[in-house]
């Protein structure tokens, strides 16, 4: 299984399970990648099929999910029925540092747990009453995201209205997120939504809230951190590489954000954006509004952060520059012993991925640096440009999946055999039951920081430990016929 | 820390080529003093308050001032106790034979349950939806019903599709009934082909309340016109939504011991617990179709769960015509009494091995009742599963203190009064209805407790009131394998034991470990 024309073969095979107009739908999702070509040549960010097992999530939980729930010091309402906020509950792993529940709220569940009272006669009175409450329980939190959840859209309930009341009372930010989990087609819309809702209900007050640093001048080395969500604490060691070449990290948004680092953000010279997929809107907005250039980085694996660093260092002065190089140089002796101690171990091993909206090009890199090979990448809500940036990183007769379903995966995993898959939690235990080495590749596994090199060396030893555990050794009974 | 000589062995100084060995990850790195100055130095831009401040108003969260306040909400609720209804609907469809959880309405919804369910038991769990979006809110689901169906049922082969609906499909008033009359007419899936469906609106009820409509919803399904003039000998039995795996088998085990032929309503023992072969089954619900369908037939029907399935149940009795009990086999009376009910159904004596094992648990319980003994628990849960926390405690001598139940009902309610009201060490006891583990942290910090029983989101009580936490409910995300242990019968009253009693245990090592300080009672015997 080779070739690229294998690999279309295969795709013809795997899709034959399908009805006809579920095949010819789904064929437009899946391709093999060949060399030189600009683009994976797969469509993308268009609706999941019907009755299919789809991977994808909704807007809430992009919006609420991804974008603002970490932003750790404001209250995230799932503005609804209590489930969708039940769900997504400290299921992110956004790592924060604050005392919950006086001063950071991450790990807490804030919901108004519509009944059906509330759906038949609406519910923007106790939104009104339920900012009331908060406002009296949690004294120092700096504001509140309305996160509507599918009835609120679907009732015409005016959150806008409410919230430009409450936020007017108490002077602080209210921000109705409209991110009803049928909106668009995947996560990827509810990204969008947020980051609209900052541009439009934060910055334009961003003179009005931002408390800036005692003595703070704006300066010339001012950045921002943009689209890491620290999950596993990913964005420190970034921050950390960041500060070491001589920037100022003046916003993390949202991992270990605040709101008050949002704020900051217009007065950055660079933004520095690792997820390109749910924040580059916003980083065209600030380029557009205050003409903040903004630049994609890699921070996974020591070849990419070399890379990246060198890249960011390119946007400033010869200071950075010579910074960077001596950063890369520091680090070089203990990524080689990284290198030294697992590569022999996990060279030429394959790896199936499919992640949100960045990982499955980000990552290929890193893998490469231990020896190996990404046989399959596909994203659960890329768009086009996603798969365009693909081309830069997958090689050559790579099978490329958009949106895969369960059906698609485990036939593709069953040809193709790979060492290891890296997807989501959903998918762990199907292929552990197919006695394949699997890491979850959103949450880390429960492992981390994977960023910057302290994170390399820590993916390095979670691949190993995947692939080369004996317990894959023990499924197949002794007396099962080789 | 000691203030005596620090006596913890050094690790020498080892070679840098041997520095990889030494890999940090979250657990240690930020603890580092490089990342703690980070942490300082970004300080400054998050507008943070100060610590006195932060302290403060910490140390007021813990008032009796604040619990009043927090009492006073109306509106607004932080982290409840409950979900919503498809997670029930998918969980009881998922024991049924070949059987695909299919979800009428917005795709995220499935996405959730599908994790939700997975990280608590570790397994796969595969369900697919209509994935709706605008245009379906505009026009209707019909489309996508059609669609749906045609494709899960052509590509996953399900023997049966179990339907239940998100609250978009409901917002907007899908029919159900009709929508699937369409998709046979179309062509979806044949004619005679088992499409159960309940209607799953998420802003009635909870995750039980779906448990409830999805399972009465299968078996007027799979019963339609199988009624026979005769009895098939079997008495029918239904856990409700017990996320122990366990139970199910232990039940299994005691009926066969009995000697009794029985059918399980929705078995998901091996759904949630599947053997790892090297091939991925998608299907594992043990209830086979038929036997759901003769279970019309039975001679009655148990259920474990009394506010779990009180639809399902009335429509046994009415429409069936079956007898139907509410036992809880759970705690030593409670099995004594369920196993004595079976015997008097069946005429078979209760066998003689239940009742070493009874002995043998009862023996367990004797050795351990002096840690046990007037310690005050606060607990949360659903429903019934707090009433058998309850009765297992009092038999005890523990002491029920809070007792927190969000998707509370007012029969429960009077149903646990007068079960605490009962025993002496219930006097202290407050049932707290509709209330949430906000209202819960005030509660354990103004009046505290030993020690807190429910699921892991108990663990943020347990980090801030410092009250021991055993983990016993769903979900359980961060402790392995416990599903797999029943909580029902002798055995399980056992293993309730063990979580709880070890757990003390441990707390008490914790809090006597410091050298020269508190270790005086670090005891080798306890």
């Amino acid at each position: 299984m080779t070739t690229v024309e294998d690999k279309k073969e295969l795709i013809k095979e795997v899709l034959d399970a399908y009805p006809e107009k579920a095949a010819k739908r789904r064929g437009k999702h899946l391709n093999v990648y060949e060399e030189g070509k600009s683009d994976c040549g797969v469509k993308s960010n268009i609706k999941s099929v019907p009755g299919v097992m789809t991977t994808r999530g909704c807007a809430y939980a992009g919006a609420k999910g991804v974008v603002w729930g970490p932003v750790k010091d404001m209250i995230h309402l799932s503005h609804g029925p209590v489930g969708c906020g039940y769900y997504s509950w400290s299921g992110r792993r956004n790592y924060y540092i604050g005392t919950t529940g006086v001063d950071t709220f991450g790990t807490m569940q804030f919901t108004s747990d519509f009944q059906e009272r509330d759906i038949v006669f609406g519910g923007d009175k106790k939104l009104a009453k339920l900012i009331d409450e908060l406002e009296v329980l949690f004294p120092l939190s700096k504001g509140t995201t309305i996160e509507s959840e599918c009835p609120i859209g679907l009732i015409g309930d005016d959150i806008e209205a409410v919230a430009r009341k409450k936020q007017k009372e108490y002077n602080k930010p209210v921000v109705p997120v409209r991110c009803e989990g049928f909106r668009g087609v995947s996560q990827s819309l509810g990204h969008h939504i947020a980051n609209d809702t900052v541009r439009d209900w934060v910055l334009p007050k961003a003179d009005e809230y931002r408390q800036t640093p005692e003595g703070y001048e704006p300066g010339p080395y001012d950045v921002n951190i943009i689209g890491d969500y620290n999950i596993g604490g990913d964005a420190w060691p970034s921050r950390r590489l960041l500060e070491a070449i001589g920037l100022r990290v003046i916003c993390q948004f949202s991992g270990d954000g605040t709101f008050n680092e949002v704020v900051m953000t217009p007065l950055a010279k660079l933004n520095l954006i690792h997820c390109y997929r749910s924040m580059n809107y916003i980083c065209r907005h600030m380029e557009e509004k205050y003409g903040i250039p903004w630049l994609e980085y890699n921070f996974f694996g020591p070849t990419q952060i070399a890379e990246s660093l060198r890249k960011i260092a390119a946007q400033f002065d010869e200071t950075i520059q010579a910074k960077a190089e001596q950063v890369i140089a520091e680090h070089q002796a203990q990524m080689d012993a990284i290198v030294e101690r697992f590569r022999p171990r996990l060279e030429g091993k394959t790896v199936m991925l499919m992640v949100g909206g960045l990982r499955p090009r980000h990552v290929i890199p890193a893998f490469k640096d231990l020896g190996m090979k990404v046989i399959g990448t596909g994203y659960e809500f890329g768009h086009g440009d996603d798969y365009k940036r693909t081309a830069d990183y997958a090689e050559d007769g790579t099978l490329i999946y958009d949106d895969i379903s369960g059906h698609e995966f485990e036939e593709f995993a069953k040809k193709l055999n790979p060492d290891l898959i890296a997807a989501g939690i959903k998918e762990k235990y199907v292929f552990q039951k197919m006695a394949l080495p699997f890491r979850q590749m959103h949450s880390w596994d429960y492992s981390g920081p994977y960023h910057g090199y302290e994170g390399f060396a820590v993916f390095a030893r979670d691949m190993d430990l995947a692939i080369n555990n004996p317990t894959w050794g023990l499924i197949n009974t002794p007396w099962q016929a080789a | 820390m000691t203030e005596n000589a620090d006596i913890t062995p050094t690790t020498p100084d080892v070679p840098n080529t041997e520095n990889a060995g030494k890999i940090q990850d979250h657990f240690d790195l930020f603890h580092t003093d490089e990342y703690q100055d980070l942490f300082e130095y970004k300080r400054q831009f998050e507008g943070a308050h100060s610590p006195e401040e932060v302290a403060r108003i910490a140390e007021w969260t813990k008032t009796w001032d604040y619990r009043e306040k927090n009492f006073d909400r109306e509106a607004l609720t932080i982290n409840p106790a409950k979900a919503c209804q498809p997670l029930g609907s998918l969980f009881v469809a998922s024991g049924f034979e070949g059987t695909l959880p299919y979800s009428h309405g917005s795709q995220g919804c499935v996405a959730y349950f599908r994790t939700h369910l997975t990280r608590n038991y570790k397994e796969p769990f595969q369900a697919v939806s209509s994935s709706m979006t605008e245009d379906a809110a505009v026009f209707g689901g019909l489309k996508n019903m059609i669609d749906g169906l045609a494709n899960a049922y052509t590509l996953y082969k399900p023997k049966m599709i179990a339907l239940c609906t998100t609250c978009m499909a409901e917002v907007i008033g899908d029919d159900l009934g009709a929508f699937i009359q369409n998709a046979r007419n179309e062509g979806s899936i044949p004619k005679d082909y088992p499409v159960p469906y309940a209607h799953t609106p998420s802003f009635v009820g909870s995750h039980i309340t779906g448990y409830d409509n999805m399972l009465k919803g299968i078996l007027e399904c799979l019963t339609a016109g199988k009624k026979q003039e005769t009895t098939n000998g079997k008495l029918n039995f239904n856990l409700g939504f017990d996320p122990y795996i366990g139970n199910i088998r232990e039940l299994k085990r005691i009926l066969n011991l009995f000697g009794i032929d029985y059918t399980i309503l929705s078995d998901n023992s091996d759904t949630f617990d599947s053997p790892n072969t090297g091939e991925f089954q998608m299907y594992n619900g043990l209830t086979t179709l038929e036997d759901a369908a003769d279970s019309i037939n039975a001679e009655g029907s148990f259920f474990f769960q009394k506010y779990t399935t009180p639809k399902t149940q009335a429509y046994i009795a009415k429409e069936w015509g079956q007898t139907t009990y509410n036992l809880r086999p759970f705690g030593i009376r409670g099995t004594d009494e369920f196993l004595m009910k079976l015997s008097a159904i069946t005429g078979k004596p209760i066998p003689k091995e239940l009742e070493a094992e009874r002995g043998r648990a009862v023996d367990a319980l004797t050795d351990s009742q002096a840690w046990l003994h007037g310690k005050r628990v606060a607990l949360y849960g659903d429903p019934d599963h707090v009433m058998t926390l309850l009765t297992f405690l009092l038999e005890v001598g523990a002491e029920p203190v809070h007792i927190v139940v969000t998707n509370s009902n007012d029969e429960f309610e009077i149903e646990a009064k007068n079960l605490l009201e009962s025993s002496p060490y219930g006097k202290n006891a407050t049932v707290w209805g509709k209330k949430d583990l906000w209202h819960l942290r005030s509660l354990m910090f103004t009046e505290p407790v030993d020690l807190l029983i429910g699921n892991s989101y108990g663990k943020y009580l347990w980090r801030d009131t410092n009250t021991p936490l055993v983990r016993i409910g769903y979900p359980i995300f961060d402790r392995h394998h416990l599903h797999r242990y029943p909580t029902l019968g002798y055995q399980g009253a056992l293993n309730m034991l063990n979580w709880v009693v070890n757990t003390i245990l441990d707390e008490l090592d914790r809090n006597t470990i410091i050298p020269a300080k508190t270790d005086i009672s670090f005891d080798l015997i306890r």
